[in-house]
């Protein structure tokens, strides 16, 4: 589904991120990506999600390069295909939870009336009139997954999801997307520093500077 | 549908959460365009109600032909009768008398009357018939029958029967109203007798004002109007109606374009306002940008979303400032009619009239300036990169593109270049744009001033004190200066027009006022409520004044009007006793003056105000012609002797020596006197021997400092739509202030929050808040000083001449400066503070958890 082919990417300065970075991710499979802070993690979802692009190698998407697409059709590639959870969340503050989810059916021109449906898996059945501001901060990034799912994406990338709630809500979180994610069919990555977080996926990948390499059973308890 | 509905949700959430900066980004553009069209209405139904009844009394001629003094001998008349070319010649005369029971006003004491030979005039201005009511139908032809149109016996009070006395010159004239006129514009004043009676009863016996002139068949009006200027020579001028139109739309087109700049600049501000408005939106919004970019929204998408924001702001202010504009319009033409106090359209009651035209370009200016102020936004929001635009803190990085300083610099460049170039169709069109490029220009520059300025603040200010609020109000000032220079140019755009038209204004009023004082050089001033240019001080009556006891000096003068081009207003000529070694010490000459050894032989010298100059080219040293002396007589040459500044006739005058003009044209009357008293005699006994004088009735007595006062409240009152207009640009200035503190204020909640947590009391914070909002007010004051000085120069020194033909010195109101100062940075502070306030009101923790 998702193909690495020996990625380089560097930043203004020299610094080098990532680093002939190969990696293939089959469709229906999750896998968690850890790693120190600073080692890339953050930089490889956005190539993947095509935010930016690789100073060499390619991003491919059913064998299609994502880095050989233009702005508009790495927008529409990301729109349609792909579900993004954010650690911030990153709620529109001014649209109601019904339409902040509703967002990428909007944009990608199609009905909005499963919106309830997906409001009611995630728990919020009834509260699609609530503002963001009226929600705690787990309800928020069940907006988030709601939104990531809504247009059955197949493949949801989520960058450390949990980091700002509390370890009761984050598993509680991270089982709901995990659920969603498998019951949608998706392929899913999860950035996250949490060994706990990262249990819940399929698989755990370690990001080094040698690149993303399998973690021991052992290694993730 | 989708992209509909996307656009509706993101515009309502927008709307809904920041209602107080859209609603003031649409007032600003509304109060602009409601300026600029209610202005434009104003002054198109006064110009066309204008040129309409000016054409309504000249009649349906293919031509007329006029002198090029007010008035001639009508012994053309038969001469152009006979013409074969000429199917009709219609004989008019037409001046003003004083209508003797409104003397004392004598900005509305005077009636215009028509004096017509009603046989022909039916030909040719059926109009301008008189109709008696009783139905004799001769009493047009009566000595003692006037016919006043509706307008003219409202204002007079006056019915079919009454009696009515007019003075002219010395003579008191009592004429019977007897009926109407066939039809009349409405509000029209306008009287209209017999031409022989009118003649003999005004003593202007064998004189005319025009011969109007209906062509034969197949006579090409064009190369007639050519031939028969030639046959009649130099005295005479032969003219259409265009030459006409031409005529009044050059007598107020620089007033008329001024006041139109003046909205605009209105306008302007409006613009930039929208501009701040959209900026803070979109660093407000960054973040949630990036989140739609991310999510599938492509730029394309993104750029239309912010357009299509501005858009609607545009759309609603735009349609907003119409009907405001109208409704201003009407109410102003109704109450005060169209005389917006230049006095050019004064005696005119104009209707308004919706144009669809001047509607759409007015709608079409208010949506442009905003789609301008949303452009670059727009572009910027479009274009940011999305992953790092998803992080917190990168809002001033967001500007960054937008301070870019090469644009600006282009601007200030543009700008210097347009001030050298010349006006075009006489209008200061690269002066106005001067100003708008100089005000871009600085604005753009604000950010580059704004860091140089708080950096060095802060550095010397760290050294000598290590106080948290001015440490953190001066760090945030110099290290985020793009978002201080937003609030900063709300500040700089309105504070700058301030200054500049307050400078402008003072300049002019100050050079005025030391005009007056060169230009009325006598202790009174005596002359005729109405003389029309061919009565007056008849010598004997000359006489009678200058044996008046006490008065040590008594210099008559002539004026009179004289056509040169009949596409441009008359221009004035004043005889006068000039001492021809030293002018100055009558006429406020500019420059040297010609000395009269200079003068060439057989020239009679000439002292020619700043508009000759400019309009018709007239530079000392050159030899000219003018139209004086009878007709067929060997025109007199005159020399340009010295240029004098006239603020009193924009179309130009020109001043000669009394001495000559009479023995050029045999005219031995005058018109005025200026009088200088023994230094013993009191004025009270001057005026009191003078009300004696048996012509007394028709005297207007001032002394020279009434004049002076009298003339300056004019002054005032003429730029009492100034001054309005000057208050809306800084309303609308001042607005955006509160608007963009006020945003941005609300964009920085968490980091109150923040400070709230580390341990800073909300005291300090205000006062924090009050620190920034000063400090960038001082500063925005004092570029707006610097910025509106040279706004200034531009409008003294290059608007003016261009636009009315004269120059004036540079004054500086400090006082009225440095008091608007003191406000405009108060309310900034004031302003910081409360909109601090409103932000603190929220839920601190939660502020701060959700970053």
């Amino acid at each position: 589904m998702l193909e690495l082919r020996q990625i380089n990417k560097s930043y203004t300065g020299g610094l080098q991120v990532l680093s002939d970075l190969s990696y293939t991710l089959d469709a229906g499979e999750y896998v968690a990506i850890m790693g120190d802070s600073g080692v890339g993690k953050s930089t490889l979802l956005n190539l993947i999600a095509g935010l930016d692009t690789p100073d060499s190698g390619e991003v491919l998407i059913d064998g299609a390069a994502i880095s050989s697409l233009d702005d508009n059709a790495a927008t529409r590639l990301r729109r349609e295909q792909f579900g993004f959870v954010f650690q911030a969340f990153h709620v529109l503050p001014h649209l109601t939870l019904q339409q902040n989810i509703a967002l990428p059916l909007l944009l990608n021109g199609v009905s909005i009336d499963g919106v309830e449906k997906m409001l009611a898996a995630v728990g919020l059945q009834g509260r699609g009139d609530h503002f963001p501001r009226q929600l705690s901060g787990g309800e928020l990034q069940r907006v988030a997954i709601a939104r990531a799912l809504i247009h059955h994406p197949k493949l949801v990338l989520a960058d450390e999801p949990t980091g700002n709630l509390d370890p009761d809500t984050a598993h509680e979180v991270l089982m709901l997307m995990r659920t969603e994610i498998k019951a949608n069919g998706a392929s899913g990555i999860l950035v996250t520093h949490s060994k706990a977080a990262a249990a819940t996926a399929d698989r755990v990948l370690m990001l080094t500077k040698a690149g993303l390499h399998p973690l021991a059973a052992d290694q993730t308890s | 549908m989708s992209s509909r509905l996307l656009f509706r949700w993101l515009l309502v959430g927008e709307w809904r959460a920041h209602l107080l900066q859209a609603l003031v980004a649409i007032i600003a553009i509304a109060l602009g365009i409601a300026l600029g069209f209610s202005i434009h209405l104003i002054n198109s139904a006064a110009y066309n109600e204008f040129s309409t009844a000016t054409k309504h009394l000249s009649g349906q001629s293919d031509l007329q032909v006029r002198g090029t003094q007010a008035m001639f001998d009508e012994i053309l008349y038969p001469t152009l009768v006979q013409h074969k070319s000429i199917a009709l010649a219609n004989p008019v005369l037409e001046f003003d008398v004083v209508v003797a029971d409104k003397f004392a006003d004598s900005r509305d004491n005077k009636l215009t009357i028509l004096g017509t030979d009603m046989f022909r005039a039916i030909n040719i201005s059926p109009d301008a018939i008189g109709i008696s009511t009783d139905g004799d139908r001769l009493d047009g032809l009566s000595d003692d029958a006037i016919f006043l149109s509706p307008a003219a016996m409202e204002w007079l009070q006056v019915k079919q029967g009454d009696l009515l006395q007019l003075r002219s010159g010395v003579q008191t004239v009592t004429l019977r109203v007897a009926g109407g006129l066939l039809r009349a514009r409405v509000g029209q004043r306008v009287a209209v007798m017999d031409i022989g009676a009118a003649q003999w009863r005004f003593d202007h016996l064998g004189l005319l004002s025009r011969i109007e002139l209906k062509l034969a068949e197949g006579i090409n009006r064009d190369a007639f109007k050519i031939s028969l200027a030639q046959e009649l020579g130099e005295h005479y001028r032969v003219i259409e109606s265009a030459d006409q139109e031409a005529r009044i739309n050059n007598m107020s087109r620089a007033y008329r374009v001024n006041l139109n700049m003046l909205a605009m600049v209105a306008l302007f501000t409006g613009a930039f306002l929208v501009f701040s408005t959209q900026v803070l939106s979109m660093i407000r919004r960054r973040r949630q940008f990036a989140l739609l970019r991310v999510l599938g929204l492509t730029r394309a998408q993104l750029l239309r979303q912010v357009l299509l924001e501005g858009t609607v702001l545009g759309t609603i202010g735009s349609l907003l400032g119409l009907a405001l504009g109208y409704a201003t319009a009407a109410t102003a033409l109704h109450f005060f009619g169209g005389d917006l106090g230049s006095g050019f359209f004064s005696g005119v009651r104009p209707d308004i009239h919706f144009s669809w035209l001047a509607a759409a370009t007015f709608f079409i200016l208010g949506l442009g300036v905003t789609l301008l102020g949303s452009a670059a936004p727009a572009w910027e929001a479009a274009n940011a990169k999305t992953a790092p635009a998803l992080k917190s803190g990168s809002e001033d990085i967001a500007l960054v593109k937008l301070a870019t300083p090469w644009p600006a610099i282009a601007c200030l460049v543009v700008a210097g270049l347009f001030t050298l170039f010349p006006p075009v169709f006489e209008l200061p069109i690269f002066g106005y744009l001067a100003i708008v490029l100089l005000m871009v220009g600085i604005i753009a520059l604000m950010p580059r001033f704004s860091a140089l300025f708080f950096s060095a603040f802060l550095a010397i200010s760290t050294k000598k004190s290590s106080a948290a609020v001015p440490m953190l109000a001066l760090s945030r000032l110099a290290n985020a200066p793009n978002q201080a220079s937003l609030a900063l140019g709300g500040i700089l755009a309105s504070f700058s027009l301030m200054v500049a038209m307050a400078i402008m204004v003072t300049s002019f009023r100050v050079s005025v006022d030391d005009w007056l004082g060169q230009v009325l050089p006598a202790d009174m001033y005596v002359k005729l409520a109405s003389s029309g240019d061919k009565g007056g001080f008849q010598p004997e009556q000359q006489q009678a004044m200058e044996a008046i006891p006490g008065i040590s000096r008594l210099d008559f003068s002539r004026a009179l009007q004289l056509t040169l081009d009949p596409s441009r207003p008359d221009i004035t000529l004043i005889a006068r006793p000039v001492d021809n070694d030293s002018p100055e010490k009558i006429i406020p000459i500019i420059g040297e003056a010609m000395a009269s050894a200079s003068f060439p032989a057989g020239s009679m010298p000439i002292w020619v105000s700043e508009a000759m100059v400019d309009l018709y080219g007239y530079h000392i040293g050159n030899q000219v012609n003018l139209p004086l002396g009878k007709a067929g007589e060997v025109a007199q040459d005159f020399v340009v002797a010295g240029i004098w500044r006239d603020y009193g006739r924009q179309f130009g005058a020109i001043q000669m020596q009394l001495s000559d003009y009479q023995q050029l044209t045999g005219d031995e009357n005058v018109n005025a006197a200026g009088l200088w008293l023994q230094t013993d005699t009191a004025s009270e006994q001057v005026m009191t021997t003078l009300r004696a004088l048996p012509f007394n009735d028709a005297l207007e007595i001032s002394h020279s400092s009434e004049i002076r006062a009298t003339s300056l409240k004019i002054f005032d009152r003429s730029f009492a739509v100034t001054y309005l207009l000057e208050m809306v640009a800084v309303v609308i200035g001042l607005l955006g202030v509160a608007a963009s503190f006020s945003s941005q204020t609300l964009a920085r909640a968490k980091e109150f929050s923040m400070l709230t947590h580390i341990g800073m009391v909300r005291r300090q914070i205000f006062g924090m808040l009050a620190a920034e909002g000063g400090l960038l007010a001082v500063l925005g004051v004092f570029l707006g000083f610097v910025l509106g000085w040279t706004i200034s120069l531009i409008l003294v020194f290059i608007v003016n001449p261009q636009s009315f033909h004269w120059t004036m010195q540079l004054h500086l109101p400090w006082g009225w400066l440095i008091l608007v100062a003191l406000v405009m940075v108060i309310s900034a502070a004031l302003t910081a503070l409360l909109a601090g306030r409103r932000a603190l009101s929220g839920n601190t923790i939660r502020t701060v958890r959700e970053d």
